[in-house]
């Protein structure tokens, strides 16, 4: 990439830049310098230099989402009235008037039919939530896929790890608040959850409820959480997330001039800072188009909670899904020890295999650099087809996420798709533990073929859809070389090494400390790397290119290279000239 | 008072006269026969009123139903214990009849977990003349009347509190099954609870009288005349009233707004994230092909 930098620096040459005449903005600028004295950061920080690419904006998304949370949360929280204490409703719905609900019922349904534009905010509220966990959940798959989460960021993942938990428990708290039938619904299972915990799961459900359920306690408790604790905790967090960003610097893909020591791309000031604001109003904008076009939550169409009833579609919002989904496949299993029942049915699929899943999730970098042995620090990211087995193991995490989600809407699936919801469920229960292993098997295999398409590529050239005839009539497809930046991206990465143990003995046969953890790590890195492709060496890619050449004058039937173009009014120029597709 | 007393004492006179006990006897049956027309369930009235109808439904009754239900409708059951081709419709009432062929659920194209609404095979009249024979062999629920399901009577308090008071036992008695926005929901083995929406209140009052396939029978004594009014006023007014929060992505509660929020939202600021980096800075436009 050639950039023209005189349009924006007079100081490339060896003489100094030139400043001009200090403008008005200049002047309050040096007036605050003088007292604040924050030019020294800013001059670094704002030159910063961000490396451009669609995938690196999803975290964005999730960052600005936050930001629309901020704004129309605080607006809510005007209205809203965190209280179970009793009243009539004798609002502007119809069909709700007269009946007696929770103050907080009633606020949310003043907020929706009474508060200028409160149906709006709301609506944008709760779209935001929903974007805010799903762009957490994006950019976490662009960065566990390309590698970023090696050193030096292994605790920013852990961080994204812990944001993606609470906003999971925000968004639960945030829905819990109206007191409708589907939100009672939803705190009625938690209460459920809570007692399903062996000894002490009555005591927590009561000191949660301050009592039975539901109490009078759980929507002012639900509240402060949720306005307050998580929240702030949220924004400390990811507050930490951006400056380890800031500290670590960007990742970047590996391309001509992109290398582990710097970052290709644009400054913070003017690019990048443009393109993120120009992105904020984007994100705001979706918000506020789906809170306006879109209904969610129809919280009067509920009605207020109460314990007797309940409502076909009882889902919670999609991030809580795969848990509920869990939940509704799992078999009705439970066991009476010494007089007390232990509801392996909820435990099983609530309190423990979530809080593994997320485990298991937060350790993904930790096993890796353990297995690989590889202290060095990555900058460049990996393809998800140059890390086989990582690809694999997170599309197989996938799956069993989607599939237990999916489970988690089988009564919608059943009605939509004229299912029986029985037969979803028993391919569930079968699928939740086939449909990884098959996902694994596949992701690898498909990665490990993409691996030698790119070799293909690098010593036969790319496939040009030039189909020629040999003297004897044989057909063959001209390939062409590949761009020497196409190839420097697609060498540029590390050759596999797998992990040997070296001499579990020593020189008078005394077993090395820890040498069975070594072994399981070879063990483990030989699965791991073992099928891999290696790129080719330079030999070889010099002894393809000679090869092909050799070819291509066989083909053709010509006393050098023929491109192709010899017939059809496109031979204006030689291989060398060929213009060369974007590989 | 005198007045009573006196005409009490000349009638009184006659107390052992000749006619008094033809007279008791006459005015017993007046009374009791009175007092049963007024006070017997409604469906019982014209059990047996038009015989022509009668036999034109058994008629039609033979051809088009009598292979699963009997051809007196007694119902055919089969070899395994509890399972049958046609259930019985002795007692079902002309209210069942006037539901499964006026919806067109009867008769049924396949067997299957449940029959689907589709279109009706049978006119008005032929639904009519069947339902007065299935009537005929054995009382059971009328088809109910206008006044029955409409509130179009009351005054404008009255139809609001109706609707308010249809709401609460909608979601207290219907949801659990129909879902809150009445958009229908799955039961075991592929049966389901239809959608609502659209449904005449005519049928919603016979479903609940009679309890057709998997649905519970809501009898009067269950849910009053009244009640049964009340919900169909509360579904009609609910599809009356616009969708308030925009598009109701099908009233299926939070899978579909899920659906929505990953498919519209993420895949749209997804489209413009790729949008917004594939716009790079240059001040003049590079020619294509220029760009590595």
């Amino acid at each position: 990439m050639s950039l023209d930098t005189s349009k924006v620096a007079t100081s490339n040459g060896a003489t100094a830049a030139t400043a001009g005449k200090p403008s008005k903005l200049g002047g309050v600028a040096g007036w605050a310098d003088e007292r604040l004295g924050l030019a020294g950061a800013m001059k670094k920080n704002l030159r910063k230099v961000f490396p451009d690419h669609w995938s690196f904006m999803l975290g964005e998304i999730a960052l600005w989402s936050f930001v629309v949370l901020l704004l129309t949360g605080v607006l809510l929280t005007l209205w809203f009235t965190p209280s179970m204490g009793e009243v009539h409703y004798e609002g502007s719905y119809d069909q709700l008037r007269g009946i007696e609900m929770s103050e907080a019922m009633a606020s949310t349904l003043n907020i929706s039919f009474d508060v200028r534009g409160g149906l709006l905010l709301r609506q944008m509220h709760h779209w935001a939530a929903m974007l805010f966990i799903a762009s957490m959940m994006v950019h976490l798959l662009r960065v566990a896929f390309t590698g970023a989460f090696r050193k030096p960021r292994e605790v920013n993942w852990v961080i994204g790890c812990l944001l993606l938990l609470l906003g999971t428990l925000e968004g639960f708290t945030g829905y819990s608040l109206p007191d409708d039938l589907l939100s009672g619904t939803g705190v009625r299972a938690a209460d459920g959850f809570l007692k399903a915990t062996p000894v002490v799961g009555s005591y927590m459900s009561f000191f949660l409820f301050g009592g039975e359920f539901p109490g009078q306690a759980i929507i002012p408790r639900l509240y402060i959480i949720h306005v307050l604790l998580i929240p702030g905790l949220l924004l400390g967090l990811i507050a930490a997330h951006m400056l380890l960003l800031v500290y670590h610097k960007h990742t970047q893909w590996p391309g001509p001039g992109r290398t582990e020591q710097n970052v290709v791309g644009f400054p913070m000031l003017p690019v990048y800072a443009a393109k993120a604001g120009g992105f904020f109003f984007i994100v705001f904008g979706v918000t506020a188009i789906m809170g306006g076009l879109l209904s969610i939550n129809p919280v009067w169409k509920f009605g207020p909670y109460d314990p007797t009833k309940v409502t076909a579609g009882s889902q919670p919002d999609w991030y809580m899904g795969w848990p509920d989904g869990l939940l509704r496949i799992m078999p009705g299993w439970e066991s009476v020890i010494f007089g007390y029942t232990i509801s392996w049915n909820v435990m099983i699929p609530i309190l423990i295999v979530p809080p593994t899943m997320l485990v298991i999730l937060i350790l993904l970098p930790f096993i890796e650099a353990w297995i690989t042995g590889d202290k060095r620090e990555h900058h460049l990211l990996q393809r998800p087809r140059n890390a086989p087995t990582r690809t694999a193991v997170m599309v197989s995490l996938m799956t069993f996420y989607g599939l237990a989600w999916a489970a988690g809407g089988n009564d919608i699936i059943a009605i939509k798709f004229h299912m029986s919801i029985n037969h979803i469920t028993y391919f569930m229960r079968v699928m939740v533990f086939l449909g990884p292993a098959i996902a694994f098997f596949v992701t690898r295999r498909w990665c490990i073929s993409l691996q030698r398409h790119d070799n293909e590529k690098l010593l036969h050239g790319y496939e040009t859809g030039i189909i020629m005839r040999s003297p004897e009539g044989g057909y063959s497809e001209r390939h062409l070389p590949i761009s020497e930046a196409s190839a420097y991206s697609l060498t540029a990465r590390d050759r596999d090494e797998i992990y040997t143990v070296e001499g579990d003995t020593d020189a008078n046969g005394v077993v090395a400390p820890g040498s069975r953890a070594q072994a399981v790590r070879a063990k483990l890195s030989e699965k791991m790397y073992g099928y891999n492709v290696q790129k080719p060496t330079a030999e070889e890619i010099e002894e393809a290119h000679h090869h092909a050449e050799h070819e291509h004058e066989l083909e053709a039937g010509l006393d050098h290279p023929a491109d192709g173009h010899q017939f059809d009014g496109h031979s204006d120029h030689t291989v060398d000239e060929a213009p060369l597709r974007g590989h | 008072m005198r007045l009573l007393n006196r005409s009490a004492g000349r009638i009184s006179r006659h107390r052992r006269g000749p006619a008094a006990g033809l007279a008791v006897l006459l005015l017993g049956l007046l009374l009791t026969g009175g007092l049963y027309t007024v006070f017997a369930p409604a469906q019982a009235e014209k059990a047996t009123s038009d015989t022509e109808a009668v036999a034109e439904g058994r008629k039609l009754f033979l051809v088009g139903c009598a292979s699963c239900h009997g051809q007196n409708g007694e119902g055919i059951s089969t070899v395994r214990e509890g399972y049958e081709k046609g259930p019985s419709l002795v007692g079902v009432g002309a209210a069942a009849v006037d539901f499964q062929v006026g919806t067109g659920r009867m008769p049924m194209a396949q067997p299957g977990s449940q029959a689907p609404r589709k279109t009706v095979a049978y006119s008005d009249e032929e639904v009519a003349a069947m339902a007065a024979y299935v009537a005929s062999l054995a009382p059971g629920p009328a088809v109910p009347t206008e006044e029955d399901y409409s509130i179009d009577g009351l005054s404008a308090d009255e139809r609001e509190e109706a609707i308010v008071r249809g709401g609460q036992i909608f979601l207290t008695n219907c949801t659990a099954c129909h879902n809150f926005n009445g958009s229908g929901g799955a039961m075991p083995r592929g049966g389901y609870a239809p959608s609502l929406h659209g449904v005449e209140g005519k049928y919603i009052y016979e479903a609940l009288l009679t309890g057709p396939q998997a649905m519970p029978n809501f009898s009067n004594g269950n849910l009053s005349p009244e009640e049964k009014r009340d919900v169909i006023a509360y579904l009609g007014s609910i599809q009356d009233t616009p969708n308030y929060g925009g598009f109701g992505l099908g009233g299926l509660g939070p899978v579909s707004e899920g659906m929505f929020a990953w498919v519209l939202g993420i895949g749209g600021l997804v489209g413009f994230a790729v949008w917004i980096a594939a716009h790079t800075t240059r001040s003049t436009k590079v020619k294509e092909g220029a760009d590595a």
